[in-house]
């Protein structure tokens, strides 16, 4: 069985094979440690002139791998946690998302930059943020974030992959630190997974219940929360009878909701999930954009997300900061009422 | 080496575009605001002349006379500041935001740094001969980015060469309230040949950059050349908190014009200066006759 964190390497790998304008520019990131989660394991051993390890200097790594795009090479930024990509927010909007459209579309910028972020493992307040909607709705960043699920063939890997070797444009890859020790899961006995594709964003997937009667309720959910949705269904299913659609996005910014309103269309409910903090955040947008488009169609919308503070280190604390599926549980029977 | 009639061409023809962003300031014709370079003409003139078909040029908020060295249209430019579709970036960008062939300019201090070095560390693994000059001012000493810029630069041995104009106010922050210590031993701490001169003169300033052009470009590894100038004008517009006699002190000792004039006949003088007033007097009406463009 793969692990998500073996099909973001053998992405790496593949990507580098197939293209030699890919380098890859990180803190630690040389063989034998690989990275500090070790995504990048193997690859200065194969291709020791491209893979750059650099000093702690996040805006520096970041700002130089945009250079590099713009000269038409394909970077990858390494950023060891999450949390520290505020160090390099000044490149990320004031340069790398500005380029393209402020020269006037003649300039490219193919630049990834990927970091693991999230909490549940007792790293304290400044090592388990999910800090992604600080950089959502920078017009010229796009955002994206793997999950555990594979469908026709596509999966984190493919994500990372084609993004790597194929976007025109600057990308923060999000990868939820708990996904990498999850099975790639395509073939489920629980559930039917469909890959969801639009023209204008990474596709994504449903989840459906096998066997199950039509859905009563949408869950939307991204990166590892997608999997406490999983889990959440399942339970909701066999203890409580209530059937749940999941829509599984991979793309976080700029945001194609169409699936979205396409599965509450039929459910008439809609849950979101995230992992970040609760106040402005994604699922703040989604709410509010299917209450504009669907009107009375949407019966009710609920947000489960962490709660306003930072992410503390003991153990009992942050389980009670961040979402859990005991939560959600109780918030699809509270949706039950309308 | 380029002629003194060519420099004297390249010097007044900054010199005539910025006069006349001034003067056609108050008007209203141009969005937003401008830096402009009068004072400092020597040094992109002197630093340009040496930069080839494939160099690149990164250049800052005061990116005008870089962009008029390096070869850019006067008409472009002013476009751009009108908003106008035949700008240089079809009026998105503004006076400080600039792109064509491989000049690129953007107006947040230190950013712009690293990624010069990319795009020299691009060249480089490319096996392209170009090196990428970057321009920064005093008041960049002050972003954090730059230190790490030169950490990872000279590590990784890019071929880029900084350029640091010393113009010794930062808006309206003398050097002497915002940089502590040496600037060159800020560069030489990191191991890149440093030099450094003060002096408004091309002819100065265009052989040493020569040299240090050559030595990034020979070697495949980072310089810094720390000129230290006057500007003449305000920071942008009416924010010049100096002076109006120190000011005028500095027009009278400084003027790189002046300077490379008493080097060339009166009349070769005036005849280049008919030239390029014209030049610019006709930029400026193409410019504004050009259409805006739409979203």
């Amino acid at each position: 069985m793969t692990s998500v964190l073996e099909s973001l390497n053998t992405a790496l790998h593949q990507a580098f094979a197939s293209d030699p304008s890919v380098y890859l520019l990180g803190e630690d990131v040389l063989d034998p440690y690989g990275g500090a989660f070790k995504l990048t394991r193997g690859l200065s051993g194969q291709y020791p002139g491209r893979v750059l390890t650099s000093p702690i200097s996040e805006a520096g790594i970041t700002g130089v791998a945009a250079g590099m795009a713009l000269r038409g090479l394909r970077p990858v930024v390494e950023i060891m946690f999450g949390d520290f990509v505020t160090l390099a927010a000044d490149q990320l909007i004031n340069h790398i998302a500005k380029f393209r459209w402020m020269y006037n579309d003649q300039v490219r910028v193919p630049l990834l930059l990927r970091t693991p972020m999230g909490g549940r493992r007792g790293y304290g307040p400044t090592h388990s943020q999910t800090l992604e909607k600080l950089f959502l709705g920078i017009p010229g960043l796009q955002v994206l974030a793997p999950c555990a699920f594979s469908a026709a063939g596509f999966d984190a890997g493919t994500l990372l992959r084609e993004t790597i070797l194929h976007s025109e444009n600057p990308t923060i890859f999000i990868e939820n630190k708990l996904l990498y020790l999850l099975p790639v899961t395509s073939d489920s006995p629980d559930f039917e997974i469909k890959l969801l594709t639009t023209p204008a964003q990474t596709p994504g997937y449903q989840l459906n219940l096998r066997g199950a009667p039509a859905a009563r309720l949408t869950m939307t959910a991204y990166g590892y929360m997608a999997e406490l949705a999983r889990q959440a269904a399942l339970r909701l299913a066999y203890e409580y009878e209530i059937f749940c659609e999941i829509i599984i996005p991979t793309q976080i910014a700029p945001f194609e909701i169409s699936n979205i309103l396409s599965s509450v269309q039929k459910t008439g409910k809609l849950l979101c999930l995230e992992e970040g903090t609760l106040s402005l955040g994604w699922g703040a947008e989604i709410t509010a954009q299917a209450a504009e488009k669907l009107g009375p169609q949407l019966k009710c919308a609920r947000r489960i997300a962490a709660l306003d503070l930072p992410v503390p280190a003991s153990g009992p604390l942050e389980t009670a900061v961040l979402p859990s599926v005991d939560q959600i549980l109780t918030t699809v029977l509270e949706m039950e009422k309308f | 080496m380029a002629s003194n009639e060519t420099l004297f061409r390249q010097i007044y023809r900054i010199r005539r575009f910025e006069e006349t962003v001034l003067e056609n300031f108050p008007k209203g014709v141009f969005f937003g605001t401008t830096h402009t370079y009068i004072g400092q003409e020597a040094n992109a003139v002197g630093v340009l002349a040496n930069c080839q078909a494939n160099d690149i040029v990164f250049s800052n908020h005061r990116c005008h006379g870089h962009f008029l060295a390096y070869g850019g249209s006067a008409a472009a430019l002013f476009a751009e500041m009108m908003g106008r579709s035949t700008g240089v970036c079809g009026g998105r960008g503004g006076s400080q935001h600039l792109q064509w062939r491989n000049f690129y300019s953007n107006g947040v201090q230190g950013g712009i740094l690293p990624i010069a070095a990319g795009m020299a560390l691009a060249e480089k693994f490319k096996n392209t001969q170009a090196i990428t000059y970057v321009f920064l001012g005093d008041g960049t000493l002050g972003e954090g980015t730059l230190y790490e810029t030169l950490n990872l630069a000279a590590l990784w041995q890019a071929p880029v060469l900084f350029v640091l104009e010393d113009n010794r106010i930062a808006q309206t922050t003398p050097t002497q309230l915002g940089i502590a210590g040496s600037m060159p031993a800020r560069f030489e701490a990191f191991g890149i040949p440093t030099r450094e001169i003060d002096s408004s003169s091309v002819l100065d300033i265009l052989p040493l950059a020569e040299e240090l052009s050559a030595l990034v470009r020979d070697n495949r590894t980072p310089g810094a050349l720390i000129l230290h100038t006057e500007r003449f004008g305000p920071h942008s517009k009416g924010d010049d908190t100096r002076s109006p006699e120190l000011v005028n002190q500095l027009r009278q000792e400084r003027d790189p014009l002046a300077i490379l004039a008493k080097q060339l006949p009166e009349l070769v003088c005036s005849q280049i200066k008919t030239e390029v007033d014209y030049e610019i007097a006709d930029s400026l009406k193409q410019a504004l006759s050009s259409p805006f463009p739409i979203l």
